[in-house]
């Protein structure tokens, strides 16, 4: 039975967004008894909804609100309007993502003391570490059916791992296989069904085959009556009361309409660049710089990874459409090697975009027969996607927009971002490794491509020991208000080498469990 | 002048209306026609002329000696809309206007794709390009019909996936 709770209601859990984060916490704390209203600004769209068509997909679950961008950052040229590309509905992002789950290698947690001071840096470790995560790890990679994790046995490679791994070993790389993906290997072990090979992971898994927050802990979290999801909610502010606690937050229904739900708790997880700007757009005059903002790293320090693409070009067929669409890793260079140049480290793993999104992120804005002909070797096209650690900056920021507002009249954000040397650095090298993988494979043309829109973002309302270094502490509680919670991959210290979701799901399950046992205690 | 009165025309007919837009597009009263009069496109903002321009600015786009002409027209046919015809206008006298600093009579008129590519370089960073440019690559990429020509195959899930059709299927690794 799916709970209905009252707009006065102050004894609920008040989750904002509904993606990893924020769709895990809704249902961990359900499943713990604890009451919980989730506002999402999305709606909501099921296997049977999901449209395997790249632009009309695009369409239907890319968050398209308007965002302005800044910085020397390729994405600010080539997608002015579009930093992101994240999706707004029930389950958020998790409805988009390829499903590539890996945890941190240990020294990733300690950013700084690894790597030491890095000019024009903002390093900081993590108040965290591996030892502490690990078993939320563990809960984490049972919760999304993590292949080669327990029991799962890998997934099958297709024809573009298939290229990629004669590659890599080629280049005497090592850790090469099909990934630790969240998406059904076997029918023996999961219930969902497995991977039928179908392509379009980024466009909503039709199979429900790949594990998504929309389809698993939204429906979990619903059948145990404590659960209600309003979508189609967009949050404009988080109220308080004279004595700093957040006592309610405003939002909009899809008609437009302002309500105010009551809350005991208030946990953002809007994803990196909504959940700074509803900070900022909460100022108020106990907190003129925006809530949770005493340290002014409220939308600082936003990272995005280094990322990038190679594409290349055969002399026969590769057809890297068919299939899953990231099933292949190599972690040889994820290592710490300041030898290569650069601090931290990158992973290389398959990926594969389909005609029509081909044409637009090849190589933005080219044109001509360079261009053309190009595409005119689709067919025999391999790919793979750069996914490094980027150093956080303090002026790589998310900022409210002067003059420009969004449909509800609230101001929209600034994406700004500039590479850092070590970012450009750690990039070069890695268009350099994943071209000569394919060139020892036989390519006849290689392409380093420009980074997409962001799809990891990450940072904005950091983690800290130090409360005038961060927002919040180790547990996503913001260091200024002991009843307002940062559920989402903008708490995130630093960005290490790894694809975000398993560890924003780690922490959001780890989450719940502080949450619930401080609400038990009468803490919060 | 209709789609359907093209059938009546014959070839030499088409060709004496036609202005020096190459082999590409025959300029009629109110369409422009495939030379073969395969295919038309009838315009009713803008004229034939801007047509075949905009078409022929497509092909110097995006080049690929494999599609037809009729994808092509397709992907600029937005532009004969009454809010655009200005915009057209405009661009395509920046655009005339470029080919003649390059010493050619009009963009359309010359012969070489080299040629016109340098004129469009002239003007590529300009909003006549950059709109012509980024529209075709939705308008024409986004057309499923010329997908096969490039051997994609869209979607595959109303035929149960890849798992059983060959998703690992390369041979020559």
């Amino acid at each position: 039975m799916v709970a209905k709770f009252d707009l006065n209601d102050d004894s609920v859990v008040v989750i904002i967004g509904t993606g990893a984060g924020g769709g895990v916490l809704a249902n961990e704390l359900a499943q713990k008894g604890v009451k919980v209203v989730a506002l999402e600004a999305g709606g909501r769209y099921l296997p049977e909804d999901y449209i395997n068509d790249e632009w009309e997909s695009f369409g239907q679950l890319a968050w398209l609100d308007a965002r302005t961008t800044s910085g020397d950052w390729r994405v600010a040229k080539d997608f002015s309007g579009l930093p992101a590309w994240i999706v707004k509905a029930v389950g958020g992002t998790t409805t988009h993502w390829a499903g590539a789950s890996i945890r941190f290698q240990d020294h990733e947690w300690k950013a700084l003391s690894t790597y030491g001071e890095v000019e024009g840096a903002n390093l900081l470790d993590w108040p965290i570490d591996g030892a502490e995560m690990a078993p939320w790890y563990e809960k984490a990679e049972e919760k999304l059916g993590v292949t080669r994790t327990g029991n799962r046995p890998g997934l099958p490679g297709n024809n573009n791992y298939l290229v990629f791994e004669k590659g890599a070993k080629s280049l005497g790389y090592k850790e090469v296989h099909t990934g630790r993906m969240a998406i059904q290997s076997s029918d023996e072990t999961g219930n969902r069904i497995s991977c039928q090979q179908t392509g379009f992971c980024f466009q909503g898994c039709k199979w429900g085959a790949k594990w998504s927050a929309a389809y698993t802990d939204i429906p979990e979290g619903e059948a145990t009556g404590n659960l209600e999801v309003r979508d189609r909610s967009h949050v404009a502010k988080i109220l308080h009361d004279e004595t700093g606690k957040v006592t309610a937050v405003e939002y909009f229904d899809k008609d437009g309409n302002k309500h105010t739900q009551k809350a005991r708790i208030v946990c953002v997880a809007g994803n990196t660049i909504e959940s700074p700007r509803l900070l900022l757009n909460s100022a108020s005059e106990m907190f003129p710089n925006g809530l949770a903002n005493s340290s002014d790293q409220v939308g600082r320090n936003y990272m995005r990874h280094v990322t990038g693409s190679v594409y290349a070009i055969f002399d026969k067929p590769v057809r890297m459409w068919r299939g899953t669409t990231m099933a292949g890793i190599v972690q040889d260079e994820a290592r710490h090697d300041p030898s290569r140049g650069f601090v931290g480290g990158y992973e290389l793993e398959t990926l594969s975009l389909g005609l029509p999104f081909m044409a637009a992120f090849l190589n933005p804005g080219g044109w001509g027969r360079g261009f053309t002909t190009a595409l005119d070797h689709y067919e025999n096209m391999a790919g793979m996607w750069i996914v490094g650690e980027d150093i956080p900056q303090a002026d790589n920021r998310v900022t409210l927009h002067p003059e420009q507002k969004d449909q509800w009249g609230l101001p929209i954000p600034n994406v700004h971002y500039s590479d850092h040397p070590n970012d450009i650095a750690m990039r070069d090298h890695a268009y350099k490794q994943g071209m000569a993988m394919y060139e020892a494979v036989g390519a006849t043309r290689a392409f380093p491509t420009p980074p997409y829109p962001s799809t990891h973002n990450l940072g904005t309302n950091r983690m800290s020991e130090d409360p005038t270094k961060g927002v919040c502490n180790k547990w996503g509680q913001t260091h200024d208000i002991a009843n307002l919670f940062i559920s989402d991959g903008s708490q995130f210290t630093t960005g290490a080498a790894e694809n975000p979701t398993l560890t924003i799901v780690a922490l959001a399950i780890r989450q719940a469990d502080h949450i619930a046992r401080e609400m038990s205690a009468g803490n919060i | 002048m209709t789609k359907h009165d093209l059938r009546g025309l014959t070839r030499r007919q088409l060709l004496t209306r036609s202005l020096s837009a190459g082999a590409l597009a025959v300029v009629g009263t109110g369409f422009i026609a495939a030379p073969d009069a395969a295919w038309a496109v009838e315009v009713t903002a803008i004229t034939p002329e801007q047509m075949a321009t905009l078409l022929q600015m497509a092909r110097d786009i995006y080049p690929h000696d494999q599609v037809a002409d009729k994808f092509y027209a397709v992907a600029v046919k937005g532009y004969d809309a009454e809010d655009r015809k200005e915009f057209v206008a405009a661009g395509i006298a920046e655009l005339d206007a470029a080919a003649k600093a390059q010493g050619h009579a009009a963009y359309a008129s010359i012969g070489w794709e080299e040629d016109r590519v340098k004129v469009l370089q002239a003007i590529e960073t300009g909003t006549f390009f950059q709109t012509v440019r980024s529209g075709l690559v939705t308008g024409l990429y986004n057309q499923k019909e010329i997908w096969p020509i490039f051997g994609y195959q869209g979607e595959s899930f109303s035929q149960g996936g890849y798992i059983e059709r060959g998703f690992n299927d390369i041979d020559w690794l």
